[in-house]
């Protein structure tokens, strides 16, 4: 194969993983692992680095849609990213001293993980009681535009919600996805803020968070010019392209056809990953 | 004291709108950068085989900045496509220094000092030769 099929089956890869990503609203960031090193056998390592750019793109591209219609609880995300960042900066850290056969294990249960989360019944949880000193302090409180109004909220279990997302940021920094799925499990599950936030302000997070991590494995040449340019071209077009098309498509058995490709794949990163062949 | 609050809440809302469009110039910008570099390689490589099979860090001169300009003065796509991606890294962070001064024209000094500290991690992670380990 030539450089320039390769660059081509790959950038339709990419396209195809943010398409189904934003349409799912899974991302596109955790097909394009899998899609690196067991369609393309490239090496883990430059699939980590090109995933985390991939997750910069999308992540920043869809976040200004959202910043403008004001649903972003920037104050929370800005607390969260010390979290986030910390976290990734020692995920980055701790990447070098983990054989790359566990991170792929450890890729294969997050990504299981994410399946789930994907599936799962939603069940808003959020209420308008004020209970949290700490949330008030930090300002956290917030309201977001739903039909014409302002929906008003407040935030609980800070602490809790703050551990969780130190967990976030060491996984996307290990593994250089988002963790997006782990950012709206601490926001709606520990903290209690509604779907429409939670999802938009954990988008908001995931450029910064990947950005923190990204510079070190940069300068560790793991971001390899030749991978990044097809997927980071692919996945946004492909992300523009689900968000055109969301209104239209049936996005419940989407969800589930994707759900069921992640956990096959995931499978397949695990197996991989206990035989050594990654 | 209702005037104050209402040219508060515009001033919020200039800053999402001013956060939102620079995140999309940066996002666009990037892009474009990356698409340009990744032409000038295919000419340049396309007929040759890609190796990411066996991890070996990439070229010289591409996982630092002064490296990856030096490499564009002599129209290396891969360093166009690199310089792309810096930009794109940059983007976020951009943002974060941009909301530095968003809170301080609000006077919320407890959000100016959040906000340094998530820069300052971002600047340890860059500054702190963790790449060395």
């Amino acid at each position: 194969m030539t450089i320039l099929s390769f660059t081509l089956i790959l950038l339709a890869g990419a396209f195809l993983a943010g398409l189904l990503g934003s349409l799912t609203g899974l991302g596109g960031g955790v097909v394009i692992i899998p899609l690196l090193t067991l369609v393309f056998h490239v090496d883990i390592r430059y699939a980590i680095g090109t995933a985390l750019i991939a997750s910069i793109a999308t992540s920043s591209g869809s976040a200004s849609a959202y910043v403008k219609e004001g649903i972003t609880n920037i104050r929370l995300g800005m607390f969260l990213e010390i979290a986030t960042t910390t976290g990734a900066v020692v995920g980055a850290l701790i990447a070098v001293f983990i054989p790359t056969s566990i991170v792929a294990v450890i890729f294969g249960c997050v990504l299981i993980f994410s399946a789930i989360m994907g599936l799962r019944k939603k069940r808003e949880a959020f209420s308008d009681e004020d209970v949290s000193k700490l949330a008030r302090d930090l300002k956290l409180n917030g309201t977001y535009p739903a039909g014409g109004e302002l929906v008003s909220y407040k935030v609980r279990h800070v602490p809790g919600g703050y551990f969780m997302m130190t967990f976030a940021g060491v996984m996307s920094g290990l593994l250089g996805i988002g963790s997006g799925a782990l950012k709206v499990l601490a926001m709606d599950n520990i903290m209690r803020i509604p779907f429409k936030v939670s999802t938009t302000t954990s988008n908001f997070m995931i450029g910064v968070t990947a950005a923190a991590s990204a510079v070190v494995y940069l300068q560790r040449g793991y971001v390899s010019p030749g991978l990044c340019m097809p997927v980071v071209l692919g996945v946004l077009l492909g992300a523009f392209g689900g968000s055109r098309l969301l209104v239209k498509a049936n996005t419940k058995w989407l969800r589930i056809v994707f759900s069921v490709v992640i956990t096959f794949l995931a499978l397949q990163m695990i197996y991989n990953g206990v035989n050594g062949k990654l | 004291m209702k005037r104050l609050f209402s040219s508060h809440f515009w001033a919020d809302k200039d800053v999402q709108q001013l956060i939102g469009k620079q995140l999309r110039i940066g996002v666009i910008l990037s892009s474009i950068v990356v698409f340009i570099g990744g032409m000038i390689y295919l000419s340049r490589h396309g007929h040759e085989s890609p190796d990411y099979g066996t991890f070996a860090g990439v070229r010289q001169g591409l996982d630092n900045l002064p490296g990856i300009i030096q490499g564009i003065m002599q129209g290396k796509g891969m360093n166009v496509i690199q310089l792309g991606v810096v930009l794109l890294i940059a983007t976020p962070i951009i943002r974060i220094a941009l909301s530095v001064f968003a809170f301080l024209l609000e006077k919320d000094y407890l959000y100016v000092f959040i906000t340094l500290l998530v820069l300052g991690v971002i600047t340890f992670s860059m500054v702190g030769g963790l790449e060395r380990l």
